[in-house]
């Protein structure tokens, strides 16, 4: 009791400096978001998502077959809205599978390719672009303006649900850090970027919406495996193994907690 | 060969407003590898727009233009269905045409 009214007064000196912060924060956020606007009208995300649209029309691989008919859970060849709807429950694979493992799958099964191949190149760098990235800008640009709808009808797709949940809350590394750890509460930041509470309705539907993304700074399109896998390493954890039953299931419980909003990528970021 | 031009050409009042996206690495030459060795400069140097044959802007470019380069800009006249054809070449001598119509 007497330790609590000892603290008071630095409290509320505290407190005003805290609001004095947020008001210069808020400013600089404000110049953020002015920065991106700009940018907007000329998102490269485009030029991936054109060089994805060929590419998915093209024959590739030893059975010299396109993507054509690739199903993203729509039905054969559907790729309008499939990306709002995923991750979700396939039947042929027997797994729950986001973006990038279905586009493996076709990979594998309709154009030849080996699993190997089909995942060597999952983000591009500086000396050569990925295919897997361009797919990704094309087929995500055919959801822009879709609703969010990720079912969790089916047991595996509620599994990998309960996978992600306890994966983002899951503590550890050598900083023994969470994704909750930065997307746990409102209002945290790293630098000047404000980070989404990913466990708040609002939150998670405005970061899922906006990915994949041009990143400006890296001169990139990203995906959301990227994204994750990015997030992975920045907390110093194992590398998260590209389309793994761990990235899905991470992915899973993000999408579903973005369900209802308007999906609007390939966005642009700084 | 380089990746495709996206270019978007409107009528605004007496005016046409062109706006383009290149697909283009734009290496300054300052930029050193993970060994240490320098990345040459590779950029486009010249840009040329021409509208129904006819020259409307004609650019030299360097190092200072941002990687994947976004050019807008806006000429007098243009009508609905001309046609806008807009070249780069870059130091490496390298090029790509694309045209498109004023929509």
């Amino acid at each position: 009791m007497r330790i609590h009214r000892r603290g008071a007064l630095p409290v509320l000196a505290l407190s005003v400096m805290v609001a004095a912060a947020a008001l210069a924060q808020g400013n600089a956020v404000d110049e953020i978001a002015k920065y991106r606007a700009a940018l907007q009208d000329g998102n490269p995300a485009e030029l991936w998502e054109a060089r994805g649209a060929d590419l998915w029309k093209q024959k590739r691989g030893p059975k010299n077959a396109s993507l054509e008919q690739c199903d993203l859970g729509l039905g054969p060849g559907v790729v309008k809205g499939a990306y709002a709807q995923l991750p979700r429950y396939f039947s042929d694979a027997d797994r729950v599978m986001d973006l990038e493992s279905r586009l493996v799958w076709c990979m594998v099964t309709l154009q030849g390719f080996s699993q190997a191949d089909a995942v060597k190149r999952p983000f591009g760098g500086p000396d050569q672009k990925s295919d897997m990235e361009a797919y990704v800008a094309y087929v995500t640009s055919e959801s822009r303006g879709a609703r969010m709808n990720v079912s969790l009808d089916h047991p595996k797709e509620r599994e990998a649900y309960r996978l992600g949940e306890k994966m983002f809350h899951f503590r550890g590394g050598t900083h023994d850090f969470a994704c909750a750890t930065c997307h746990g509460e409102d209002a945290k930041r790293i630098r000047l970027q404000d980070l989404p509470n990913l466990t708040q309705t609002a939150g998670a539907q405005k970061a899922y919406t906006t990915w994949p993304a041009y990143r400006v700074s890296q001169g990139e399109l990203r995906s959301f495996q990227w994204r994750l896998n990015d997030c992975f390493r920045q907390q110093r954890f194992p590398e998260l193994i590209f389309t793994s039953d761990a990235s899905i299931a991470l992915t899973m419980f993000l999408a579903r907690n973005a369900n209802g909003a308007v999906f609007d990528a390939p966005a642009i970021k700084r | 060969m380089p990746d495709p031009m996206k270019i978007r050409a409107t009528v605004v009042g007496d005016s046409t407003e062109v706006r383009v996206l290149m697909s283009h690495e734009m290496e300054t030459g300052q930029r050193k590898d993970a060994q240490g060795n320098v990345i040459p400069a590779w950029f486009i140097q010249n840009v040329v727009v021409a509208h129904k044959g006819r020259p409307v802007l004609n650019a030299q470019w360097g190092t200072a233009i941002a990687k994947n380069p976004f050019l807008s800009f806006k000429f007098k006249g243009g009508a609905k269905g001309d046609k806008i054809e807009i070249t780069w070449v870059d130091n490496r001598g390298e090029k790509r045409t694309d045209e498109t119509a004023i929509g």
